[in-house]
């Protein structure tokens, strides 16, 4: 690595035939040479694009290992993976790096999301990547889900059964989609099998092509987004080798060590083997599942696991392409203005997202209301057509009452659905206990 | 003139044999991605045909008639069922598969119950739901009674809203 960041050597003409092959040119297939001074503050993309490229490297050298030892059949899994944590060198390690790396990835590609969106790069030559972009959040997302039934304990067995029970509510072919997921009738061998391929060779081949196309874009478009307050360090451009490149070994060398640090200090949790006679209480879809999860016991099966889902879909595939009405500006929630609007919305969706679940629960749900309409009006029509209502008064009032701009607007709105979901998976995962009742964790 | 027309002919014949070819070797190769696609569809669908749980009719036996008293639940674990004779006599062949997510339900015989440990549905013993989340009554497996035996078709679950009589099923 030395050489490669040694300036001195750069312009010797000895080296020219290194540079061809050696890393130099690696690094230089997947940059540019020079890139303006403005890009490489960290605080404009915290380096979470780079971060989430590591961590599908770690995932796929530590599921390489993993592949040795693990039996994707009913009757092996589980003890393969005792014969992993106890006979297997540094096994449990390998494990440990594959489970904490696989939930920092999926909070980590949320988290480049976001700085995405609220940098405002998903305009301009930057749309389609943003759908290549939805298209991989959505492949980490299956990753996780299907490497979550491999241990074939309690856990993973009662997780997969439980949200895959979500599918059955889909109208029409609800029944058929979630046999053909799960090979049959209920979680089994057929299962096992079927996710073990998606884990370990569709889902990994998917993301790589899709990555690589990411990265293309990302270049297509010269580079990252600049931020329009930045003056001399737009046009001020710099060499990526060294200047970008230390960044990169910098930010990826403390990852790395977080992740080891934490996979040599929490095991991967492993439970009892899975026993398709006894479910645990409660049991709870993974944690990404959970908001989903929260939201069909409020709202009626067809809504909770149909309407919503595919509109808050739509939604984000159609977050680039809105017709705004000012440029994007590179900066961080794109103005004071829009900050202060952002902050604002924020705190309606915390303050309202709990009362309307304390609503549901203690007041609409027990109600006699439900007995005598139907369900999909009491907890379908009317709440999404509240929640609606309301969101389409905060777009109008903040573009009324702050003058503001639609790309200001639309933030909000963004903002006030990003908590409102966060509040709910929060409350799955910290606020249900037994019976999926509302409870403290402590 | 009197040679011009003759040579568009000519460089026309050439370009429309050409795209005629090319029009062929398209058609030829959606043909062979068609035939590859369908093959790969069959190749996945013909395996999971052949997994148990896919069969369309498994039949189970559980006993005789008079194994059962009336008025009782038995747990039936290999096919994942309760048997529920009524008190006028009548089987049932109750899922244990709950109806909200699919968690096991347990038979709590204090209360006679069933009870689903995963966000604590219950339903009675002819498997009515008692208390939400579960929207509908217990899948129910049809159930055959020959000479005296009691098969189920495991094969088979039955979906339904709530018990009603004709579900019960007669020596
Ligand atoms: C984005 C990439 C990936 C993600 C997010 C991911 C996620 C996961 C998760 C969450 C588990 C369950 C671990 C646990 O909690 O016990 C798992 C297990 C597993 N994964 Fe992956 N994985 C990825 C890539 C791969 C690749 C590329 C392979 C192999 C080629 C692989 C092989 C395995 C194996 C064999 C297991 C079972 C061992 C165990 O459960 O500890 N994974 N994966
Ligand atoms: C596996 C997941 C992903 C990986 C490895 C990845 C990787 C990267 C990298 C390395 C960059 C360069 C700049 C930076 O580091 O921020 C980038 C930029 C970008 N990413 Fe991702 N990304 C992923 C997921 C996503 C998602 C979920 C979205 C949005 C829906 C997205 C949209 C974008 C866009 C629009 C850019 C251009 C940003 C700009 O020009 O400022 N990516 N990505
Ligand atoms: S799965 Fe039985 S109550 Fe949810």
């Amino acid at each position: 690595m030395a050489e490669l960041l040694d300036k001195s050597k750069q312009d010797s003409p000895a080296d020219s035939q290194e540079q061809k092959f050696g890393l130099k040119s690696l690094v230089l297939h997947l940059h540019p040479r020079r890139v303006p001074q403005a890009v490489l503050k960290f605080t404009h993309t915290w380096g979470l694009g780079g971060m989430a490229a590591l961590l599908i490297v770690v995932q796929f050298l530590t599921g390489l290992l993993l592949r040795f030892v693990y039996a994707p059949f009913p009757g092996k899994a589980y003890d393969s993976i005792i014969v992993l944590q106890n006979e297997v060198l540094f096994g449990q390690f390998v494990r440990n790096i594959h489970h904490w790396s696989a939930i920092f990835l999926l909070a980590i590609t949320f988290l480049h999301l976001l700085r995405v969106f609220f940098t405002g790069a998903f305009h301009g030559p930057r749309q389609f990547n943003w759908i290549i972009g939805c298209s991989l959040l959505f492949i980490v997302v299956a990753a996780n889900f299907t490497g979550y039934l491999l241990p074939w304990d309690q856990l993973a067995y009662w997780a997969i059964t439980v949200s895959t029970g979500m599918l059955e509510y889909l109208p029409l072919f609800g029944t058929e989609l979630r046999e053909a997921v799960l090979g049959g009738t209920e979680v089994g061998a057929a299962t096992l099998l079927i996710f073990y391929n998606l884990h370990t060779s569709i889902l990994p081949l998917l993301l790589f092509l899709l990555m690589l196309l990411h990265f293309w874009r990302v270049r297509k478009a010269h580079g990252v987004m600049v931020p329009q307050n930045s003056g001399n360090e737009a046009n001020n451009y710099v060499a990526v080798i060294p200047n970008l490149v230390v960044r990169e070994l910098a930010t990826a060398l403390v990852l790395l060590a977080v992740v080891l640090t934490v996979s040599a200090v929490f095991n991967a949790p492993l439970q009892a083997k899975a026993n398709p006679d006894f479910s645990p209480n409660p049991a709870k879809a993974p944690w990404y599942f959970q908001g989903f999860q929260e939201l069909l016991l409020h709202f009626h099966p067809v809504f909770a696991v149909l309407v919503i889902p595919f509109t808050a879909i739509l939604v984000m595939l159609a977050i680039p392409y809105l017709r705004y009405d000012a440029e994007p500006t590179g900066i961080w929630f794109i103005s004071g203005k829009g900050r202060k609007m952002g902050s604002i919305s924020a705190a309606i969706a915390l303050i309202l997202t709990p009362l309307a679940i304390l609503l549901d629960e203690y007041v609409i749900s027990p109600s006699a209301a439900l007995a005598i309409f139907p369900g999909y009006i009491i907890k379908g029509v009317i709440p999404l057509s509240f929640l609606l209502i309301f969101i389409a008064a905060l777009y109008y009032l903040s573009k009324k009452k702050f003058a503001a701009t639609k790309n200001e607007a639309v933030q909000a709105v963004f903002i006030f659905i990003l908590t409102g979901f966060l509040i709910l998976t929060a409350t799955s995962v910290g606020f249900r206990g037994e019976g999926m009742r509302l409870a403290w964790p402590w | 003139m009197s040679t011009s027309p003759r040579k568009q002919n000519n460089r026309e014949k050439p370009l429309s044999r050409r795209n005629f070819l090319k029009k062929a070797w398209a058609a030829l190769g959606i043909l062979a991605g068609l035939e590859f696609t369908g093959a790969g569809m069959a190749f996945l669908w013909s395996n999971k045909k052949k997994t148990p749980a896919g069969e369309p009719s498994k039949l189970l036996s559980v006993g005789a008639v008079g194994d059962f008293a009336p008025d009782s639940v038995t747990p039936f674990r290999p096919g994942r069922l309760y048997i529920c004779r009524l008190e006028d006599g009548g089987f049932l062949a109750i899922s244990l598969k709950c109806s909200h997510l699919g968690c096991s339900v347990g038979w709590d015989a204090s209360s006679e119950k069933f009870v689903c440990p995963c966000h604590s549905s219950s339903f009675d013993k002819v498997g009515n739901v008692l208390s939400p989340p579960a929207p509908r009554a217990l899948d129910i497996f049809p159930v055959i009674i020959q000479n005296g035996e009691v098969m189920v078709n495991t094969g088979k679950p039955v979906k339904r809203q709530r018990f009603i009589k004709s579900q019960a099923v007669y020596a």
